[in-house]
């Protein structure tokens, strides 16, 4: 019987997990290697999810609206960098301070902006997998988190592609390590950046339509995620794609087999202790090089 | 200001603060003004950490809730007077504080704010499966009128956060002039450098951490008397580690009066906002001048003052 | 706002004068429009209720004031955004009474605002209307306090008795609590947890979580394994969903009779629109649906104004829970300052706890403790639900009463696992 809760619970941790991947791999690019304190990413997140839903409405899977919505993030990615870096890198003031409240600015503004415009209700999608379960032996897997699972772990499994084997993937690992030396074999940091920058707000349209599969979405629902995916990202080691997916799988069974042994109340407690952790014994993370 | 002009200053704000309540008949006075006082110290308070020492904390909520509790706690269990709440508060926060910058800022003070991203959850998970201060359930905390001289209890907890106000703001003065606040300033400017010249960096960063948390805790122990019901919804508040943030950033934050002028306006035009705008615009302000201020102006108004003044200086 | 015709202008004159010769209260206009005060949560985590009823009480002034004013004067709102924030709740209502002076209050929406606001109206004596908090007069026992949800007599520790009483006409012996780390619900699971007990019934465990949790399988099993005659839940909107499909996902135990209790946000529209046919055989409380018995005067019209309007204001498409209640609440104001012939708090008290009120929610009667004399909280049960389609639940059949009694349609059926097809 235990056996029985044990394994559904690990279960259902894992395929929780895909969700905490994906949101937490826009992160693992603009927080890990470009070391931009983007606090707003839940939130971006969240504008994914009303996107997913906006389109939805009209018939269309939520996913594939989340893929159609990507080219746009992706460009909003960009310009958002360029802001960011007309304001902070160019002046060379890149305090922590500045940079962490513009985001936190930006945050507070595109939540409100959602709110204006769609209200404080949930909103949720229909699709015809949401309601119904795989079921695999004694495993019983819903539908609607099998999905994200998938979306996150081919994400995780893209993006980490394109960091080792494309020179765009390439430029962004090195302008991580340092800029300089970038510029003098003649490529552009700041183009890389932006690129960069931009793949994550991507990722970010994907993660709010795998988002609101889940679950129903409203305006408030990115704060819930803020701990989680900046936990998942130092625990990953700073800007390593497998370390995100291995911390996220880590938290999210760990979080699941606290719910269903000790009491989902502690739950939140987990990806907190998680960092401190990280941080107490091995800070630069499963998968990081040691700065 | 000259220490004595301080001095005199903060004699003269609390001699007011005490006479008032005698002669000021409008209860909604005391009500505003109590939170904008108890702004003033989560500023001051906060910009210790960030200001002087550059780590940016996210959880100003965690502390005020701790303080808010701290003080449920001893008023549940031994009929605490607030004088004694308000210690015990800032003591709790003050060894939150410690922890969090022992086990963070030793690394990088980049994962001390990551940390308190995550921190309000937490604490306040704690407190919602703690039933002798209520749980999620929320304690009602009926204030003892007061014995002698203030007419009512909100007068009197106004004038317990004003002594609050301006004991911090003398605290941060002194921090700022002080060798510790050199070294701090050191610290924000280049940590490495900073323990190279010889600053003990992180008894500087941990002491700072702790006066920070402390703070903080006391601008929460009043609350319990002010409102008389507190759950952990509204002491873990988000719009405190908002405030916190945005409130020394407008201001100013390399001076103790960047605090006090960021929180006065702030929370003069919020509370103008909720009274007289009724929906969510007030907070899309809010987020637009944090980003403004951001973006055009990143010392705060002392710092567009300070740079006005040098462009009239004849050259 | 219309331009005031010379007819209404001369109204009004004829009103003031009369009513200039009455006693007045010093503090307090006695010309000029009736001014009601209030804060209500239009941002925040309660915004979607605290705009619902904002919208149904504007329509019951436009009602008021096309009528002809209160006594002859105009009604307006003093109206502020507390944005669901506790702590800006006592400024604004000191700002109310010592600033805009303004002649009645109504309470602000839900418990954690109110009751921090309590302590101030009761010192200052003000008449004041109650929407939808509980229990908040049980300490203070304020004979000018009236509460317009349906919760009956000591609501703190009763409000959702009925889900028990038909629990124990039934015969159930053992249950599960499931509830909510956040304040209605942890209230109502223990005050529900007492009602089992003091009814001989077992609580077999209670699993709690924390707000916002998505993913219910752990809970779902761990009930499932526990295998208890029925189940009581406390829950608020986004997790009751999930609890819901939950169920349609992992399945419930034959054992499981009844399901349901105090789930919050399945009175919403968004929430009967998107879970359809999930709700099948589910058991929850309401304060107003569609029913043969519930068929009181002016509600369906009342309904059907409030809900052409909703689109606009973005606020719930169906209006049931909250805005019917809401406008009753203004009824109960208008009866009284009728019944008192001015704005007299102490005469409109003494009234509304003397008399029965007729209002589209039907006749309100109050109890010593400003709550109605007896509980009209519904328990239905939800039947043959199709899916997205809100307009099957503007008509009677989907949604059937069970308790209390008096107002009951249909019997509950069971197990479950069975009425959930």
């Amino acid at each position: 019987m235990t056996l029985n809760l044990a394994l559904n619970a690990i279960i259902s941790g894992l395929l929780l997990a895909g969700v905490y991947a994906i949101a937490s791999l826009g992160l693992t690019i603009t927080f890990g290697l470009l070391q931009i304190p983007n606090v707003a990413h839940p939130t971006f997140i969240v504008l994914g999810a009303y996107c997913a839903q906006l389109l939805n409405s009209f018939g269309l899977d939520p996913i594939i609206a989340g893929l159609l919505f990507t080219p746009l993030f992706y460009l909003g990615g960009v310009l958002l960098y360029q802001i960011y870096f007309q304001t902070f890198e160019r002046r060379g003031c890149s305090d922590t301070l500045q940079s962490f409240t513009f985001f936190f600015g930006v945050a507070l503004v595109l939540q409100v902006s959602l709110i204006l415009v769609a209200g404080v209700d949930l909103t949720s999608v229909n699709a015809p997998y949401i309601g119904k379960s795989l079921r695999i032996g004694p495993a019983t897997m819903p539908y609607r988190l099998v999905i994200p699972f998938v979306i996150g772990m081919t994400v995780g499994l893209g993006m980490w592609l394109m960091l080792m084997r494309t020179r765009a993937g390439l430029a962004l690992r090195a302008v991580a390590h340092d800029a300089n030396a970038l510029r003098i074999c003649g490529l552009s940091p700041t183009r890389a950046k932006a690129n960069g920058f931009g793949l994550a707000m991507a990722t970010a349209s994907l993660a709010g339509a795998a988002l609101i599969v889940v679950s129903p979405v409203d305006p408030f629902s990115g704060t819930q995620y803020i701990g989680r995916t900046f936990a998942i990202v130092v625990l990953a080691g700073m800007g390593s794609v497998p370390g995100t997916l291995v911390a996220a799988l880590a938290i999210g069974v760990v979080e699941s087999l606290v719910i269903t042994f000790v009491g989902a109340t502690w739950a939140p407690g987990v990806a907190f202790a998680a960092l401190l952790g990280t941080l107490a014994i091995r800070p630069s993370g499963l998968f990081g090089i040691a700065r | 200001m000259k220490t004595r002009h301080f001095v005199a200053a903060a004699i003269a704000v609390l001699a007011l603060g005490a006479v008032a309540p005698r002669v000021v008949g409008n209860g909604y006075v005391f009500y505003a003004g109590f939170i904008a006082l108890q702004y003033v110290v989560i500023a001051t308070a906060w910009n210790i950490l960030g200001g002087y020492a550059g780590f940016v904390n996210f959880g100003s909520g965690a502390f005020v809730g701790v303080g808010v509790y701290a003080a449920v706690f001893l008023f549940n269990a031994l009929q605490a007077p607030l004088w004694a709440q308000i210690l015990g508060a800032a003591c709790v926060g003050g060894l939150l504080g410690l922890g969090m910058g022992y086990l963070t800022l030793r690394i990088q003070g980049v994962y001390f704010s990551i940390g308190t991203l995550a921190l309000t959850t937490v604490v306040s998970t704690f407190i919602v499966n703690w039933s002798f201060v209520g749980a999620a359930r929320g304690a009602t905390v009926m204030a003892p009128h007061p014995q002698i001289w203030f007419p009512n209890v909100v007068s009197y907890v106004f004038f317990a956060m004003l002594t609050m106000a301006v004991l911090s703001v003398a605290i941060a003065r002194w921090i700022e002039r002080s060798w510790i606040g050199r070294g701090l300033a050191a610290i924000r400017a280049d940590g490495n450098a900073a323990e190279c010249a010889g600053v003990p960096t992180l008894r500087l960063k941990l002491l700072a951490a702790t006066i920070s948390g402390a703070l903080l805790a006391t601008a929460g122990a009043p609350y319990p008397y002010y409102a008389s019901y507190v759950e952990p919804d509204s002491a873990f508040s988000i719009n405190y580690a908002l405030n916190a943030l945005a409130m020394p950033l407008i201001g100013g934050t390399r001076n103790w009066t960047g605090p006090v002028i960021g929180a006065l306006l702030l929370s003069g035009v919020e509370q103008a906002a909720t009274v007289t705008i009724p929906s969510e615009i007030n907070l899309l302000i809010v987020g637009l001048v944090l980003i403004g201020f951001v973006v055009l102006a990143p010392e705060g108004l002392l710092g567009l003052a300070g740079q006005a003044v040098a462009w009239g200086r004849p050259r | 706002m219309r331009p005031i015709t010379r007819r209404t202008f001369g109204k009004l004159a004829a009103a003031a004068s009369v009513t200039a010769a009455a006693p007045i209260r010093l503090a307090k206009s006695a010309e000029g429009p009736i001014r009601i005060g209030f804060s209500i949560a239009q941002t925040g985590n309660i915004a979607s209720g605290g705009k619902a009823g904002l919208a149904a009480l504007e329509l019951w002034r436009g009602d008021v004031n096309a009528a002809g004013g209160l006594v002859g004067r105009q009604v307006e709102f003093v109206v502020y955004d507390d944005q669901s924030q506790a702590s800006n709740v006592p400024g604004i209502y000191a700002k109310l009474m010592d600033i805009d002076k303004v002649d009645l209050l109504l309470l602000p929406y839900g418990t954690n605002l109110t009751a921090v606001v309590m302590p101030m109206v009761v010192q200052r004596n003000r008449f004041v209307i109650g929407q939808f908090e509980i229990g908040q007069n049980d300490k203070f026992g304020f004979d000018k306090f009236f509460e317009v949800a349906p919760w009956g007599p000591k609501p703190g520790a009763n409000w959702c008795r009925g889900y028990f009483d038909l629990a124990k006409r039934q015969g159930y012996k053992t249950l599960v609590v499931v509830n909510s780390d956040a304040e209605f619900s942890a209230n109502a699971a223990s005050a529900g947890a007492k009602i089992a007990e003091e009814y001989g019934m077992k609580v077999l465990s209670v699993q709690h979580y924390p707000p916002n949790t998505v993913d219910f399988s752990g809970i779902l099993r761990t009930v499932n394994a526990a295998a208890p005659d029925y189940v009581f839940v406390a829950s608020y909107p986004a997790e009751s969903a999930a609890l819901i499909r939950g169920i349609s996902e992992i399945g419930i135990a034959d054992s499981v009779q009844m399901f349901g209790g105090a789930m919050v946000g399945v009175q919403y529209a968004q929430q009967l629109a998107s879970l359809g046919s999930a709700l099948n055989g589910v058991t929850n409380y309401d304060t107003y649906v569609a029913a043969p018995t519930m068929n009181f005067p002016g509600v369906g019209e009342f309904l059907e104004r409030y809900q052409k309007g909703a689109e606009r204001d973005k606020v719930d498409a169906l209006g049931h829970f909250l805005p019917p209640f809401f406008y009753a609440g203004g009824q109960l104001i208008a009866a009284a300052v009728k019944a008192a012939g001015t704005v007299d708090e102490d005469k409109m008290a003494k009234w509304l706890h003397a008399n029965a009120t007729d209002t589209i929610v039907g006749p309100i009667k109050f109890g010593p403790d400003g709550n109605w004399v007896e509980s009209r909280i519904i328990w239905d049960q939800y039947r043959d639900v199709a899916d997205n389609n809100l307009d099957q639940f503007r008509k009677p059949g989907k949604q059937v009463i069970l308790q209390p009694e008096a107002l009951q349609t249909w019997k509950l059926a069971a197990p479950y696992s069975k009425a959930r097809n």
